[in-house]
């Protein structure tokens, strides 16, 4: 199937993931995307998730997943253990990005990361005139019921790649139903990057 | 509603699963509960059909290593002939390709589930063995044996050593997992399964399953490994040495000389209480006993004052009647000096396996707590074996791997269809490489 049929959220990963490659998922969740991307690229999967909850899904949907804290979880790998590591709206909620970005491009040489867009123009609305912490639909949450320990917007993950040697290889923004061309610092409520060391 | 009486005692019934004394299945049904707070399981399972017992079934022995081809143990000593009793349930497909080996634990037999006839009680994993189950015999022919060293029908140190005529007593060889293994094995090639679909066994099952996972990875496609250790803490090592000492300071073990006469009841009782103790955790015992007292009649200033000093007397001495304390000195010997790395850092015994793992740990399990399974997990990592890993959140310590049926049947449920369902990789000796 081609990956136009899928939400923009997932057809980004379907384009960028090459069939047969070994990807390890951090933050799987119930694992819909790796369960697609077995079914559409018959990569072989590898997730990690620390809601058991979640981890009963992933087992339901035929993944092998361990039921583990991302922020320590990697350690054992030995370098370039995968084709790809996959970060799916799970960066902003570990306690130590720093440290699992740093492993995450260690154990393998390719990273895709996409997260909620702090810049997004309905979040500095509701910030600067109303001054209510945003809630949009990539950041849904109250201040108080939030996954989510980091904020951060296009600019600051651009910017934070340059500081680190970080490639940016590439990128793609999705606004509510489509993909974001211009401004996407604006006007995207997701950023999805493919990441190297240089 | 119960009375708080009746749920007490329901609650002792609850635990008499692991020490497989009688127990209907009705006491365990109303007194489990599951401690996962939400609700996916009970979407998944709202209307199962309800699973159907196995009926009757029954032990078979098979004997082998007969004089002069006896076992060769680890030790280097020979040990033979060798009766192993076992029990199958469900049809072996035409292919032999649907057999599952069930791994039990310390005190655990070849019954593991349905009934033996005249008896009530099912065998101690039938939660989890039988049609439309967690080990579905209506697609799987699993199998379950007694251990090498055992007391209940597989040949042990309460056996009749054919040399003397007598029973072997201390003349019993020591013997190790990879001992009790290379037993199963022997049992496989007689019922014919070169390759089994899976593994599977909690606590010292869960060591048997390492070492099948690390020996004959060839044999197999899959392990299902709980609550257990690649090897004993000196924490799990100490408590299983204040076992045997119980044992050996009974004036009626008699250098395990005492088949003839009195058994050293009060030493193997106080064992399986020390057992009992590291087998649930403190909010288990809380929530079954909490302080409440005992009235049993004084009769001298020790006696039992609280339920659970009565709950630990009756689990030791019922244990006593079906228990040979040498085989709970020679088995917990074995667990000791079980290393399925022998002593090599473990994802080396792991090294180019192929078999896919399941490993589950539990919340509140002290005895073989989750950091040992995830020991196991980070080595199954480094060899890159397909893994999955789950903490279950559950209140019970170690008799959760017993109790906490309705996760551990989901997981290993879906673990052992999607095993099933992997078309057998191509092993590399298949592979031909063309050289120019």
């Amino acid at each position: 199937m081609r990956s136009e049929s899928y939400p923009l959220e997932q057809r980004v990963f379907l384009d960028w993931i090459k069939p047969k490659a070994s990807v390890l998922d951090l933050g799987c969740g119930d694992g819909e995307l790796l369960a697609l991307l077995v079914r559409e690229r018959k990569i072989k999967a590898q997730g990690i998730e620390i809601d058991e909850q979640a981890i009963y899904k992933c087992v339901a949907r035929g993944l092998s997943v361990f039921h583990q804290d991302i922020d320590n979880g990697l350690s054992e790998y030995a370098d370039k253990s995968f084709d790809y590591v996959v970060l799916n709206q799970s960066f902003q909620q570990v306690k130590k990005p720093d440290i699992v970005l740093t492993e995450a491009l260690r154990v393998s040489e390719k990273v895709i990361i996409s997260f909620p867009n702090f810049a997004h123009y309905r979040a500095r609305v509701q910030l600067c005139f109303k001054g209510r912490t945003p809630i949009t639909s990539s950041l849904p949450y109250e201040w108080h019921d939030t996954p989510n320990l980091h904020f951060l917007s296009i600019l600051d993950f651009v910017q934070y790649c340059k500081n680190r040697n970080i490639t940016i290889k590439k990128s793609y923004f999705a606004g509510k139903n489509r993909s974001v061309k211009i401004f996407p610092n604006l006007f995207a409520l997701t950023g999805t990057f493919l990441i190297s060391k240089k | 509603m119960l009375t708080e009486g009746a749920e007490g005692r329901k609650a002792h019934e609850v635990n008499d699963m692991f020490a497989l004394d009688p127990i209907t299945k009705k006491a365990v049904n109303v007194t489990r509960r599951s401690t996962y707070p939400s609700n996916f399981l009970q979407q998944q399972h709202s209307n199962p059909e309800l699973p159907a017992s196995l009926g009757h079934v029954e032990t078979r022995s098979y004997q082998f290593a007969f004089p002069p081809n006896e076992l060769t143990l680890e030790s280097g000593e020979k040990l033979g002939p060798i009766t192993v009793a076992y029990e199958t349930y469900g049809e072996l497909n035409s292919d032999r390709s649907n057999a599952i080996l069930i791994l039990h634990a310390l005190t655990g037999d070849a019954h593991a589930a349905g009934f033996h006839k005249g008896e009530d009680k099912p065998g101690w994993w039938d939660d989890m063995i039988g049609p439309g189950k967690a080990f579905d015999t209506r697609k799987y022919f699993v199998v379950c044996s007694n251990i090498l060293g055992g007391c209940m029908g597989t040949t042990g140190p309460c056996s009749v050593n054919p040399k003397t005529g007598k029973r072997y007593g201390l003349d019993f060889p020591l013997i190790t997992i990879s001992d009790m293994v290379r037993v199963q094995k022997h049992l496989l090639d007689h019922l014919g399964i070169d390759r089994l679909l899976s593994v599977a066994g909690g606590s010292m099952g869960g060591m048997q399953a390492l070492e099948w996972l690390a020996s004959y990875p060839d044999r197999l496609k899959s392990a299902i490994i709980i609550a257990t250790a690649a090897k004993h803490s000196a924490q799990q090592i100490a408590l299983n040495e204040v076992g045997r000492q119980a044992i050996m300071a009974d004036p009626y073990w008699k250098e395990g000389n005492y088949y003839a006469g009195h058994l050293p009841a009060k030493g193997l009782a106080v064992a399986r209480m020390v057992g009992h103790i590291t087998y649930m955790s403190e909010t288990s015992m809380g929530e079954k006993f909490g302080r409440r007292l005992k009235d049993n009649g004084k009769e001298h200033k020790f006696s039992i004052d609280f339920e659970v000093q009565d709950y630990l007397h009756s689990r030791g001495n019922n244990f006593v009647k079906r228990f040979d304390a040498n085989s709970y000195l020679y088995i917990t010997k074995a667990i000791d000096s079980f290393d399925v790395s022998r002593g090599k850092p473990l994802q080396h015994a792991f090294k180019g396996i192929k078999a896919k793992a399941l490993v589950l740990a539990f919340k509140s399990d002290w005895l073989y707590p989750a950091s040992q399974s995830l020991e196991i997990v980070r080595a199954c990592k480094l060899a890159g074996i397909e893994t999955t890993y789950c903490e279950i959140d559950s209140t019970y310590g170690h008799d959760a791997f017993l109790l906490e049926i309705e996760e551990e049947s989901h997981l290993v449920k879906h673990f052992l269809q999607n095993v099933s369902s992997d078309p057998e990789e191509t092993s590399e000796s298949e592979v031909v490489v063309y050289e120019i």
